[in-house]
C-alpha cells in the first residue's frame, strides 16, 4: 500500500492542447537564452581532482547530500507558493496548472548540457557546476510535490473550509491547522519520491563530462565514476556501500520518523492498513530534550499566532468573488508573452540554420533511442509481471522480499553506470548493452512496485470466483489478472518510460578510461553537440527530444491511462 | 421575552451561470427569524435549504436580494452565528479539546482562559474524560457533541445546524435531540435563536417551534407553519400526527394540471420537469408494499417508518409513482391507481410494457425518442444528449437526469446504452405496441 502511494502520480484528464504549445514555446525561449549564453562558455573546463582515498568518502557523501538538501529546500518553498497561488487564484490556476502538467513530462536531463554551458559562461566553473546540479535536481523534484500540494489544497472538504471561516480563522491559522496538516501525508510521500528521483539526477550531474569540458563535482557520483575509470574495484565497492548507507540512513532517520509523525494527520484509518512506525521517532518521542524543545516551540508558536492574529483578517468564503484583473498584472503578462514570442522566433531562426543532414541525425537518433527505451521497457515488463504477481499474491513472500527490493531500488541507477561500463564495454555491442541496462536498472522498480500493488489489490472474491469457475491458468490471466493489473501497469510504465529517456543522455555518449564511446541516439547527439560546440544542433536536438517525449506522453500514455481509469479501475 | 428581529432576508435569489444559461437555485425568498425562535428549514434535497443557511451565516453572498442581521446589512461571515455541520467538520488531527479551543483561539482568547472554558463546555455535553481523544476514536454521536461544544464555545446568538443528526445512528440522534431541546428550553445558553436545516419531517416537528417548508425546482418557500406543541413532544399524540400529515400533504400533494405536472420538453419554453432519481427496483418495492395493504391506501408518514426509508427517499419514490400514474396523493395519503395495481399484478414482461407505455408520455422521453428517430442509425452520443439537456439543467444535474433517463429507458427496453462507446440507441420499446412489427 505504502509503495503504491510512493510511485503513483495523478495524471490530469487533458489531452494535447494549446497549453502545451504555449509551454513548449516558453521552453524554446528558455533554451534559446541558454544556447546564446553557451556561445560564451569557456572552451575547456578543468574538472576537480577526484580523490579515491577512502577517507574522503564521508566528505563526498556530505557534499552530495548537501546538494540534494539545497535543491529540496528550494523545491519545498517553490511548491508551497506555487501550489497555494494555483489553488486559490482561479485566473492563475488556468495558467499554472497546464504549465506544471507539461513541465512534469519533459525529460529533465536533456537540459543538463544547456544549463551547464550557459551557467559556466557567466559564473566561475565550479559554482556553475554546483548550481547546475542544484537546478537540475530541483527540476526533477519539484513538480510532483507541487501537484500533491495543489491537489491537497483543492480537495480539502468544503465543510472544513466552512468551519474555518465560521470560526474566524485567519490565513495563517488556516495554513497551520487545516492546509498543512491535511496535505502532510501526501507532501511527505512525494518528498520521498522526489529524493529518490533526485539521486538519479545528482549522480548524472556529478559525472557529466564532454570533450574538453569536465563538469564533474566532488561527490559520491564522481567518486564512483573515477573508481570505475581507474578500475579500482575496492574503491568502487566502498562507494556503493556508502551510497546505500546514506540512502538507508536518510530513510531511517528522516523519512520514517516523519511518516510516523504524520500518522496523526490521517483523515480516517483504512481497514487493514498498518500505521507507519519508526524506532527513531519513538526514541525521540521519549527524550527529555525533545520535550523541552516542544515546550519552547509551543510558547513561540503561541506568540507568532498572537502577533499574526492581530494583523490578519479572518478568512472569508465567497464563491461569487469576481476574478480580479489588475492592470500591472496584465502589462507584465503581455510583456512576458512578447518576450517569449521574440525569443522563440530567434530560436526558430537558429533552427533554420541547422542543415537537413543534422535533422536526419536527430530523427534517426530519436528512433534509435525510442527503440532502446522500448526494449528496456519490454524486458522490464517480461520479468516484473510474473515476479510482481507472485510477490503481490503471496503475503509472506511480500513481507520478506519487499525491504530487500526497496533497498535495491533505492540505489540510483546512474551511480551504477560507471560500474556497468566497466563490465560491458569490453563485450560486443558494449555501449548499447550498457545503455539498455542503465535504462532497465532505472526503470524496472517503478514497474515492479506498481505490479505488486496491483496484484495485492485484486479482490479475494474475484480470485475465489475464478477458482470456482475452474478457469485455466491462461484464462485466469486473461480474464482477471491482466485487466486488474492494467491501470497499475500503465502508471508504472509512464514513470519508467520517462526515466529511460532521461538515462539516454548519460548512457549514449561516454568518456571512459581516456576514450570516447558513442552510439547512435538522441542522447549522443545532444552530448556530441555539446562537445563540439555546435549550438544550433544542441538546441534542435534538445527541443526534438522534449517534443518527442511530450508527444508520446500525450498520444500514447495519456490515452492508455484514461482507458485504464475508465474501464479497469476496481474501486 | 420581547422579540427582536435577528435575521431578515428580502427577496434573496441565488443563481449561477453555466455557459450561457443561468440556473436559479433559490428564487425570491423572504424570511424573518426573531429571538426566541427555533426554526426548521425543511424540504427535499435540492431545494436550496443548505444554501440558504450559508447565505444567512454569510459564508455565501446571494446573487440578489438583501440579508440583514439585527437591522444591519450582513457583510462577510456573520460573527454572531455559528454552524453545527452534518459531517461534524472536526479537524481530525486535533484532539477533542484542541478542536474546541481553536474556536476560542481564533477569537483571540488568551491561552490561560481557553483550556478551562473548553473543558467546561466538554463537561456540559458529557464528554469529560475524552478531551485528549481524537475525533476518529469517537462514535458519530460523540463527535457531534464535540461539534456542539465547539459551536457553543463562541457563544453564538444564532445557532445554525445543517442536518446535524442525519449522519448519526437512530439512538444517538434521539438522545442528542433531547439534549439540545433541554438546553434550549432551559434558557441557560446565550443563544437567542436556532435555525435547523433538515429533510426529516418528523425531526422538524419534534424539535422546532416553526417550520419553513421549501420545495425545489427552483428552491422556494412554499409554507410557513407554527408548531405550538409543548415540549417534550409525544410522537404518538394526535396533535403531533396531525402536523406531520399536514407537512407530508404539502410536500407530496402538490398535484397540478397535467401540462404543469409533466412540464415541457427540454429546449421548449416553460419549465422542464426533472425526473426523480429513483431505482426501478425501489419503485417496484413501494408499489408491491402498497398493494399488500387493504384498500391499497396508506398514510405516507406510516409508510416511512414501515419501510425504514428516510422521508427524502420516500418522497422521491412517491413523486415517481405519481409521475408515472401508478399512485395518487391526497392530503398526505397515497393510493394505488388501477394502473398501479395492474402493474403490480403483471409479470416482468408485462411490467416492462406498462412502464414503457407510461414513460412515452413524459416530455423528456418524447423529446429524446424524437431526437433519436431523426438521427442516423437511431443513435446518439451520450455527450450530445447531455449537452442538449444542459440547456435546461445545470451540468451535474443534466448528467444525473441522463443517467436516470437511461436507467428507466433500459428497463422499458426503449433505450440501449453502450458504455464503452458512450452511445444511446433507440430500441423497439420506444414505439407504441400497435406499430411494433415483428
Amino acid at each position: 500500500m505504502t509503495i503504491r502511494k510512493l510511485f503513483q502520480q495523478e495524471q490530469p484528464r487533458r489531452s494535447f492542447g494549446w497549453g502545451d504549445v504555449a509551454v513548449l514555446l516558453g521552453i524554446t525561449a528558455l533554451l534559446y537564452i541558454g544556447v546564446r549564453l553557451a556561445l560564451q562558455a569557456p572552451e575547456a573546463v578543468q574538472g576537480p581532482d577526484i580523490s579515491l582515498s577512502l577517507h574522503v568518502l564521508p566528505w563526498y557523501a556530505a557534499l552530495s547530500v548537501g546538494r540534494m538538501a539545497a535543491a529540496y529546500i528550494l523545491s519545498l518553498v517553490f511548491t508551497l507558493v506555487y501550489g497555494y497561488i494555483a489553488a486559490y487564484n482561479r485566473r492563475a490556476e488556468q495558467v499554472l496548472m497546464p504549465l506544471l502538467d507539461v513541465l512534469q513530462s519533459v525529460p529533465i536531463l536533456s537540459f543538463l548540457p544547456v544549463v551547464l554551458l550557459s551557467l559556466s559562461a557567466i559564473l566561475p566553473d565550479m559554482i556553475a557546476a554546483e548550481l547546475a546540479a542544484i537546478v537540475l535536481i530541483f527540476t526533477s523534484q519539484v513538480w510532483n510535490m507541487t501537484f500533491a500540494w495543489y491537489q491537497s489544497l483543492t480537495t480539502i472538504s468544503r465543510d472544513l473550509h466552512e468551519a474555518s471561516a465560521i470560526f474566524r480563522l485567519n490565513r495563517w491559522l488556516r495554513l497551520k491547522w487545516l492546509e498543512l496538516p491535511f496535505a502532510a501525508g501526501s507532501l511527505i510521500w512525494n518528498s520521498m519520491m522526489s529524493w529518490a528521483g533526485g539521486w538519479f539526477f545528482l549522480m548524472a550531474a556529478e559525472i557529466f563530462t564532454v570533450g574538453e569540458r569536465d563538469f564533474r563535482l566532488p561527490g559520491l557520483g564522481a567518486y564512483l565514476q573515477e573508481a570505475a575509470n581507474q578500475g579500482d574495484l575496492h574503491a568502487l565497492a566502498w562507494a556503493i556501500v556508502t551510497l546505500v548507507l546514506v540512502v538507508v540512513l536518510l530513510d531511517q532517520l528522516m523519512w520514517r520518523p516523519l511518516l510516523a509523525w504524520a500518522e496523526r494527520f490521517k483523515l480516517e484509518m483504512i481497514e487493514g492498513e498498518e500505521p507507519a512506525t519508526s524506532w527513531f521517532y519513538n526514541l525521540l518521542d521519549d527524550s527529555r530534550l525533545i520535550e523541552r524543545l516542544k515546550q519552547w516551540s509551543r510558547t513561540w508558536s503561541e506568540r507568532v499566532d498572537g502577533w499574526l492574529g492581530r494583523r490578519l483578517e479572518p478568512v472569508e468564503l465567497d464563491a461569487n468573488m469576481p476574478a480580479r484583473r489588475s492592470l500591472p498584472f496584465s502589462i507584465l503578462g503581455a510583456l512576458v508573452i512578447a518576450g517569449v514570442v521574440y525569443l522563440a522566433y530567434q530560436a526558430v531562426i537558429l533552427l533554420i540554420a541547422v542543415p537537413p543532414a543534422q535533422w536526419g541525425l536527430i530523427g534517426s537518433g530519436l528512433l534509435a533511442t525510442l527503440l532502446r527505451v522500448s526494449v528496456a521497457l519490454a524486458v522490464a515488463l517480461l520479468w516484473t509481471i510474473p515476479a510482481g504477481v507472485a510477490i503481490g499474491a503471496n503475503q509472506r513472500l511480500a513481507r520478506w522480499l519487499q525491504p530487500m527490493v526497496q533497498i535495491a531500488a533505492s540505489v540510483p541507477a546512474t551511480a551504477l553506470f560507471p560500474a556497468f561500463l566497466l563490465i560491458f564495454l569490453g563485450l560486443p555491442g558494449g555501449l548499447n548493452l550498457a545503455a539498455v541496462i542503465l535504462m532497465l536498472a532505472g526503470t524496472q522498480w517503478y514497474l515492479l512496485f506498481n505490479i505488486i500493488a496491483g496484484a495485492s489489490a485484486i479482490p479475494q472474491d474475484l480470485k475465489y470466483t475464478s477458482a470456482l469457475l475452474h478457469l485455466g491458468r491462461w484464462e485466469r490471466w486473461r480474464v482477471l489478472i491482466l485487466p486488474a493489473l492494467f491501470p497499475y501497469l500503465i502508471t508504472g510504465a509512464i514513470t519508467a518510460g520517462g526515466g529511460a529517456w532521461n538515462a539516454s543522455i548519460v548512457a549514449e555518449h561516454v568518456e571512459f578510461g581516456g576514450d570516447t564511446f558513442s552510439i547512435r541516439g538522441i542522447g549522443s547527439v545532444i552530448a556530441g553537440a555539446t562537445a563540439s560546440g555546435d549550438y544550433p544542433l544542441l538546441l534542435a536536438a534538445t527541443l526534438g527530444m522534449i517534443v518527442a517525449v511530450v508527444a508520446i506522453n500525450r498520444l500514447v500514455w495519456r490515452r492508455l491511462y484514461l482507458l485504464a481509469e475508465k474501464r479497469y479501475r476496481m474501486e | 421575552m420581547t422579540q427582536e428581529q435577528l435575521v431578515q432576508l428580502d427577496g434573496v435569489i441565488q443563481s449561477y451561470r453555466s455557459g450561457e444559461r443561468v440556473f436559479t437555485a433559490i428564487e425570491d425568498v423572504d424570511l424573518v427569524v426573531q429571538t426566541g425562535e427555533f426554526v426548521a428549514l425543511l424540504g427535499p434535497s435540492g431545494c436550496g435549504k443548505s444554501t440558504l443557511l450559508r447565505i444567512i451565516t454569510g459564508l455565501q453572498r446571494p446573487t440578489g436580494g438583501a440579508v440583514h442581521y439585527r437591522g444591519k446589512p450582513l457583510r462577510g461571515v456573520n460573527p454572531h452565528a455559528t454552524i453545527v455541520f452534518q459531517t461534524f467538520a472536526l479537524f481530525p488531527w486535533l484532539s477533542v479539546l484542541d478542536n474546541v479551543e481553536i474556536a476560542l483561539k481564533a477569537r483571540g482568547v488568551p491561552p490561560s482562559l481557553r483550556a478551562p472554558r473548553a473543558m467546561d463546555l466538554l463537561d456540559r455535553v458529557g464528554l469529560d474524560g475524552f478531551e485528549s481523544a481524537y475525533p476518529r476514536e469517537l462514535s458519530g454521536g460523540m463527535r457531534q457533541k464535540v461539534g456542539f461544544a465547539r459551536a457553543m464555545a463562541v457563544e453564538p446568538e444564532l445557532l445554525c445546524m445543517d442536518e446535524p443528526f442525519s449522519a448519526l445512528d437512530v439512538l444517538s440522534a434521539e438522545s442528542l435531540r433531547s439534549d439540545l431541546i433541554e438546553l434550549w428550553t432551559s434558557g441557560n445558553i446565550p443563544t437567542k435563536a436556532i435555525l435547523m436545516v433538515t429533510h426529516s419531517i418528523e425531526e422538524a416537528v419534534i424539535m422546532a417551534g416553526r417550520i419553513v417548508l421549501m420545495d425545489k425546482g427552483p428552491g422556494r418557500v412554499v409554507a410557513d407553519l407554527p408548531v405550538d406543541l409543548p415540549y417534550p413532544r409525544d410522537r404518538k399524540s394526535p396533535a403531533f400526527n396531525h402536523i406531520v400529515d399536514r407537512v407530508y400533504g404539502i410536500l407530496a400533494g402538490q398535484t397540478q394540471a397535467e401540462h404543469l405536472e409533466l412540464g415541457t420538453a427540454p429546449g421548449e419554453p416553460g419549465y422542464t420537469r426533472a425526473l426523480p432519481h429513483i431505482a426501478i427496483n425501489d419503485l417496484d418495492g413501494l408499489l408491491e408494499h402498497l398493494a399488500d395493504i387493504p384498500g391499497a391506501h396508506a398514510d405516507i408518514y406510516r409508510l416511512a417508518s414501515d419501510l425504514h426509508l428516510d422521508s427524502d427517499h420516500l418522497l422521491r419514490l412517491i413523486e415517481g409513482a405519481e409521475l408515472l400514474g401508478f399512485a395518487t396523493i391526497v392530503q398526505g395519503d397515497i393510493t394505488l391507481t388501477p394502473l398501479g395495481e395492474t402493474f403490480v399484478e403483471a409479470g416482468i414482461l408485462g411490467r416492462k410494457e406498462i412502464f414503457a407505455a407510461r414513460i412515452r408520455r413524459l416530455p423528456i422521453f418524447k423529446w429524446l425518442f424524437a431526437l433519436l428517430r431523426a438521427s442516423d442509425q437511431r443513435q446518439l452520443e451520450w455527450n450530445v444528449v447531455r449537452t442538449a439537456l444542459e440547456l435546461d439543467f445545470p451540468p451535474d444535474e443534466a448528467e444525473r437526469q441522463l443517467n436516470t433517463v437511461v436507467d428507466w429507458g433500459r428497463y422499458a427496453e426503449a433505450l440501449a446504452y453502450d458504455d464503452s462507446a458512450a452511445i444511446l440507441v433507440l430500441e423497439p420499446g420506444a414505439e407504441p405496441v400497435s406499430t411494433r412489427a415483428t
